[in-house]
């Protein structure tokens, strides 16, 4: 988490850069939602007549803005059913591993003792694995659905969350509101979650915006490998994967793919940085 | 000194027992093995004698014992595709990886750390705006993209390099350079946060006020202190020399672990899987327990609290 301070420090004076990245991940949520409508063919129509044509500005023409593949499928149209998997799948897995992190960190916090210590664990054990491996063997085990693959993304970095969580409410509870609420006759759950939550939502916010871009890139990352998002579905990695195959050929398949990938994480780090000074400039 | 041993020691113990009970588990939750690897259809005679010969069954908790036992005698089960020891296959492809892992991880480790010690102490120059840019892009560009676009650059453009394959020298050339672009990114960024935490330090400022000349308050005062949370990355890496390949080993179709882990997630081949994942915890629990050795040594503070 030094990146954080890192750039914090850094590019404190470029708010015009995080208002192009915000710029943009509005324009990705805006394109994710509305894909049926603006993509110009469905995403697995097939033409075979058409395949591999290259995009406009290369010698193709405008009814196939950026090409076609090796089925004569439009990349563009498959390029925003991509977006918005991809970004289904990051959301989706982010709010599951924050959940579990605030959850196990709130556990951890209230109940102390030998609860608190398996937590620790729990949490020395997902941060000293690499997350990928454990991935791929929870894949190999019990295959792929799209919801089983959300869900095991959503176990990606939920230590971090649970380590501030933890941290920040066994503070909190030593603080007088959290007692004075509890004098009130507030059940555990009130305190958790009306009072404390709010109170250190804002630390919380900042780690999710670490997590999420890390989801993309490890969303990608497994979709590439063809063990991911599987077909007919489609997603941004996935793309880049068969679009290897096209390399010498149709380098446009997966040169576009590849660009939303890293220009998306790199807005989304961009923004978590800015709302880090914003929110709270004490995180490391 | 030996307390604190010996508690780390415990706790990789742990994390080891913890790794071998969930890779038990996650395989046996997965339904009924014999089921899955002969066919649903399959003759019922033959799914028991399936059953009997892999001990299956026997109560889980005796399976579970078993397996442990197993391991003990060096028994990590066999692959399904080929029938041959899981383990052994494991091993075979060790080489590979560590043809690619090795160089690339000392290209990190020499472009890392004195990019990010350069950055720190030329604070706001553009040789720290050009690291920043480039440690971003190491952050934001996946393995597979920086790989990908190589390719296309120096393969397919240039013709210079190779795409993929394993058969001279040259082949190790871009694999090499994509792995070790985003771990060098990620350790000068460290390098570098922890050099400037550190020169803030009053102690720097005493070296420097009482004479010393400056390239040695860096080298013996301010390096060494900001060597303690770099360690950190580097045990990582070197945690995850086997396994941290298995993208760019696709890209490059590369015969090494990876590819292995890759095409046995996809064949469903859970013993050769099992025995990565044992494989890859171990020497991620050891390099963890080699960086909780090295930072009793670096910092006398660790060893005596």
């Amino acid at each position: 988490m030094m990146t954080s301070k890192f750039w914090r420090t850094e590019f404190k004076a470029l708010p015009l850069l995080v208002l192009i990245c915000l710029t943009w991940l509005t324009f990705m949520v805006v394109v994710a939602f509305s894909a049926d409508f603006i993509a110009p063919y469905a995403y697995s129509k097939l033409n075979l007549s058409d395949r591999l044509l290259p995009p406009v500005f290369f010698g193709g023409n405008v009814d196939h803005v950026l090409g076609t593949d090796e089925l004569g499928r439009d990349v563009l149209s498959r390029l925003l059913y991509s977006i918005r998997i991809s970004l289904l799948v990051a959301f989706s897995s982010t709010l599951i591993s924050a959940a579990i992190g605030i959850g196990l960190g709130f556990l951890a916090a209230h109940f102390r003792g030998w609860v608190e210590q398996l937590v620790l664990v729990l949490v020395d054990f997902q941060a000293s694995m690499p997350f990928m491996i454990i991935a791929l063997a929870v894949l190999a085990f019990f295959g792929n659905t799209l919801l089983l693959f959300i869900v095991l993304m959503g176990f990606y970095g939920w230590e971090r969350a649970a380590r501030i969580a933890r941290g920040l409410t066994i503070s909190a509870n030593e603080q007088g509101y959290a007692a004075a609420v509890y004098d009130l006759g507030a059940s555990p759950w009130r305190v958790y979650f009306k009072h404390i939550l709010p109170n250190i939502a804002s630390t919380l916010i900042v780690s999710i915006t670490l997590t999420f871009p890390e989801v993309i890139l490890l969303e990608s990352g497994l979709s590439f490998l063809g063990l991911g998002v599987q077909p007919p579905m489609t997603s941004l990695g996935n793309m880049v994967g068969y679009g290897r195959e096209y390399l010498q050929t149709a380098p446009w398949i997966l040169l576009a793919p590849s660009f939303f990938i890293v220009v998306t994480t790199f807005s989304v780090s961009m923004v978590g940085d800015w709302l880090r000074d914003r929110l709270d400039p004490t995180l490391i | 000194m030996l307390n604190y041993f010996v508690t780390r020691l415990g706790r990789a113990g742990f994390t080891l027992f913890l790794i071998l009970t969930f890779s038990f588990f996650i395989l046996r939750m997965t339904g009924d093995p014999a089921i899955l690897i002969m066919s649903p259809d399959a003759p019922p005679e033959a799914l028991d004698a399936f059953r009997k010969s892999w001990g299956l069954d026997a109560p889980l908790w005796d399976q579970y014992l078993g397996f442990l036992g197993n391991l003990l005698q060096g028994n990590f089960g066999y692959s399904m595709r080929d029938k041959s020891p899981a383990m052994e296959l494991v091993i075979s492809r060790i080489p590979a990886t560590l043809t690619l892992a090795i160089p690339a991880f000392f290209l990190k480790l020499i472009i890392g750390i004195p990019a990010g010690v350069m950055a720190a102490l030329y604070r706001n120059s553009w040789i720290d705006r050009a690291l920043i840019s480039l440690s971003i892009a190491g952050h934001t560009v996946p393995s597979f993209v920086l790989g990908l676009v190589l390719v296309l650059i120096f393969s397919v453009s240039l013709g210079w390099l190779p795409s993929g394959g394993d058969s001279s020298f040259k082949h190790i050339i871009l694999p090499v350079v994509t792995l070790s672009f985003g771990g060098a990114a990620v350790l000068a960024r460290f390098t570098r946060s922890a050099m400037l935490e550190v020169m803030g330090q009053p102690y720097i400022r005493t070296a420097s006020a009482k004479g010393l000349k400056w390239r040695l308050v860096v080298k013996h005062h301010a390096m060494p202190n900001a060597a303690i949370p770099t360690l950190t990355v580097i045990g990582f890496m070197v945690g995850s020399l086997i396994a941290g390949a298995v993208v760019v080993e696709s890209v490059f179709s590369w015969p090494g672990v990876g590819r292995l882990l890759v095409t046995s997630v996809a064949n469903r081949d859970l013993a050769v899987v099992q025995c990565l994942l044992l494989l890859v915890g171990t020497t991620m629990v050891c390099s963890n327990l080699l960086v909780d050795a090295l930072y009793g040594w670096v910092d006398p503070r660790v060893r005596k609290s």
